[in-house]
């Protein structure tokens, strides 16, 4: 607070923190400082329960709280504008928060580095990589999950239960995290069955449910008996392929729920591994790692667990995946070529090998186009 | 040639599942029109109709209170929008975009626990099932508010060509002195007009919720309710026009995904935006002539 003018705003909120701070006091000389109390601010651009990448966050949020001594307190519908750096303040002044978990990628630039710069003794991590040493601030940074290792499970799912060999993609935007995605279902799938392919629809934006149920509808016209999705929410695309009677694979959450019939297995973060390694890294005082990136290895994904259309068969050759992934055999084996014949990956390249963030191709076996 | 058949039959489906929202809210929009006031808040309506559908679907059990609920908050936004630009230099533009706002915002305040349980949804009426073939038996499952919104759109036609009541919108609509020769309260036609015209747009946006895609969440209106009320002006204010304009909205829409699906994967941006492009090329097509400004009400705001 030591920088810029005070404004009315600064000056109320100070005033209310110090009255809270105040009373905080109080209350745990009262009850003996047994405990370390910490406070992680979290901020989530839609709302928490989206069967989604919200609800992905939210549950690890829930799995946070559960650990002694630490308060979460959360703030849902945060839209990407100046309301990011009011929230984050309001957690830090009236809340205590010493961690801020910004959830959306607009979130970074520029409000969660402008607060970062105002405030800091608080720590400041963005999901999604934009964080860079040389040039953003030392207590902020960012953490995120290899989801395509899940994907990939979810692919040597498909590629056992189809029978018409096609699964169905609905994707929102061409961009290398949802073509990695894309790929790494069609790997998966073509371990199996070798002349499986992948039939993918782009929607163009991440959350438009009528177009996503009509592509979920035009793609089993197609012959696609599998389904799945990298949208913001897959409710939609799970419920209509539901009700149409094809199999489904989740994303980002846990999607059971909604398809008792169809459903396969789902690719799922596991944000409480990262939350709770930073909340302990807290309570021991420690400097809190500004680049955090992991997926099976480090427990920061996992599929959901296996619904009614997984068979007994299909639950031994994830579970087998899952084992093979955490001791880091790779997804994407040499040399692979894009659906155009040119060949992208000529020798095998390790899970968390940096060509493959900035993938802009799809992989032969994949019907689609990023243009 | 079983590709071409594949997006043809995707296109029928898509006109059938997608059209309906934009029937009903452009039949709203054109009542209210019709009797001299534009809504332009009918996409709050839209989506609040969407909300108070599903939470009424979800707590009775019964999708059918759900679309009552729904036509009673139209009818509930409507009278407002009525009731409030009866007042004296009240704007109807400006009070409809507040309006759009205050539904949209209602809705997702009180929305908030219905994102996560599922409702019952409106059953659908298998046509084609006979057929054995599975594209076609697929695109002729149709929702009994589609037909509703047939029997309606040609009610109204009928309703304005030769009934009293349709004679007496019309009139309000074109004249308001000539109404108030003929001993009609301009006020109460047009507040009645406007209500009834959101009971329409409340029950287009059950529609959404509660049957195509079927749940309730903050992002299911992808400007429905807008693009309903440009349909109305190309619809040049006929009922039938609307219907025909809605079908061709909805085969657009679903151009982009069957094309990908068959393996059409190029340009799909563009193919997405075929509805938009529709809408533009429509609209330069009849704004030629004096053709289309002769059926707009003469008591609009915009024409005056």
């Amino acid at each position: 607070m030591s920088r810029g003018p005070l404004s009315r705003r600064t000056l109320l909120t100070s005033v209310a923190a110090s009255g809270v701070a105040a009373s905080g006091l109080a209350q745990t000389v009262g009850t003996a400082l047994a405990q370390t109390n910490i406070t992680v601010g979290i901020l989530y651009v839609g709302p928490r329960d989206d069967f989604g990448y919200n609800q992905a966050h939210a549950v690890g949020a829930a799995e946070l709280k559960k650990v002694p001594g630490v308060k979460v307190v959360e703030e849902e519908n945060v839209p990407e504008t100046i309301a990011v750096q009011r929230s984050m303040e309001s957690m830090i002044n009236l809340d205590g928060a010493r961690l801020i978990l910004a959830t959306s990628f607009g979130y970074f630039d520029p409000h969660m580095l402008a607060m970062a710069a105002k405030y800091p003794r608080v720590e400041f991590r963005h999901a999604v990589g934009l964080w860079d040493q040389a040039k953003h601030p030392q207590n902020a940074g960012s953490y995120f999950g290899y989801l395509d290792q899940a994907h990939y499970v979810n692919g040597i799912a498909a590629g056992l239960v189809s029978k018409t060999k096609k699964i169905g993609f609905i994707a929102a935007k061409p961009i290398p995290s949802v073509l990695r995605n894309i790929n790494a279902v069609l790997l998966g799938a073509r371990k199996n069955m070798p002349d499986a392919t992948v039939q993918v629809v782009f929607t163009g934006d991440w959350s438009l449910p009528v177009r996503e149920a009509e592509a979920t509808n035009a793609l089993i016209a197609a012959g696609c008996d599998v389904i799945t999705c990298h949208v913001d929410s897959p409710k939609v695309v799970v419920e209509t392929a539901e009700r149409r009677g094809v199999m489904t694979l989740g994303h980002n959450a846990s999607q059971a729920s909604l398809a008792p019939r169809g459903f396969v297995t789902g690719a799922e973060y596991k944000w409480e591994t990262i939350y709770k390694g930073f909340a302990d890294n807290l309570a021991k005082s420690q400097k809190l790692p500004n680049w955090v990136r992991g997926g099976y290895d480090l427990d920061y994904v996992r599929n959901t667990a296996y619904g009614a259309a997984a068979t007994d068969g299909v639950r031994r050759a994830c579970d087998t995946a899952i084992a093979e992934l955490k001791r880091g055999a790779p997804i994407f084996v040499g040399p692979i070529k894009d659906n155009r014949g040119n060949t992208v990956i000529p020798a095998t390249l390790d899970n968390y090998a940096p060509p493959l963030e900035g993938i802009n191709y799809l992989v032969e076996g994949v019907i689609g186009s990023i243009t | 040639m079983d590709a071409l058949i594949t997006v043809l039959m995707a296109m029928v489906g898509g006109a059938i599942r997608v059209s309906t929202p934009f029937l009903f809210v452009s039949l709203g929009e054109c009542l209210t029109e019709k009797s001299g006031r534009i809504n332009l808040g009918l996409e709050g309506t839209l989506v609040l109709g969407a909300m108070v559908g599903y939470m009424a679907s979800f707590e009775t059990g019964n999708p059918w209170a759900g679309v009552i609920a729904a036509g009673l908050a139209g009818f509930v936004m409507g009278a407002l929008h009525g009731g409030l630009c009866s007042l004296q230099r009240v704007n109807d533009v400006a009070v409809g975009i507040a309006l759009m706002t205050f539904g949209t915002g209602l809705a997702f305040f009180f929305g908030k626990p219905y994102i996560q349980p599922s409702a019952p949804r409106l059953p659908s009426i298998p046509l084609a099932d006979w057929t054995g073939i599975p594209h076609l038996a697929d695109a002729l499952r149709i929702n009994p508010l589609f037909f509703l919104g047939i029997a309606l759109a040609l009610l109204m036609a009928w309703a304005f060509r030769t009934t009293r009541i349709g004679l007496i919108v019309r009139t309000t609509g074109d004249s308001a002195a000539a109404a108030r020769a003929m001993g009609v309260s301009v006020i109460g036609v047009r507040v009645l007009a406007t209500a009834v015209g959101g009971i329409f747009a409340g029950i287009g946006g059950c529609f959404l919720s509660l049957y195509y895609p079927g749940s309730w969440n903050e992002a299911l209106s992808s400007g429905q309710g807008l693009m309903a009320v440009a349909l109305v002006i190309f619809a040049r204010w006929d009922p039938v026009r609307c219907f025909l304009a809605a079908l061709l909205f909805g085969a657009a829409g679903a151009l982009g995904p069957a094309l990908q699906s068959v393996g059409v994967t190029q340009g799909y941006y563009f193919f997405n935006a075929a509805p938009y492009i529709l809408t533009l090329l429509i609209m330069i097509a009849s704004a030629k002539g004096r053709l289309a400004m002769r059926s707009m009400p003469g008591e609009l705001t915009i024409s005056r």
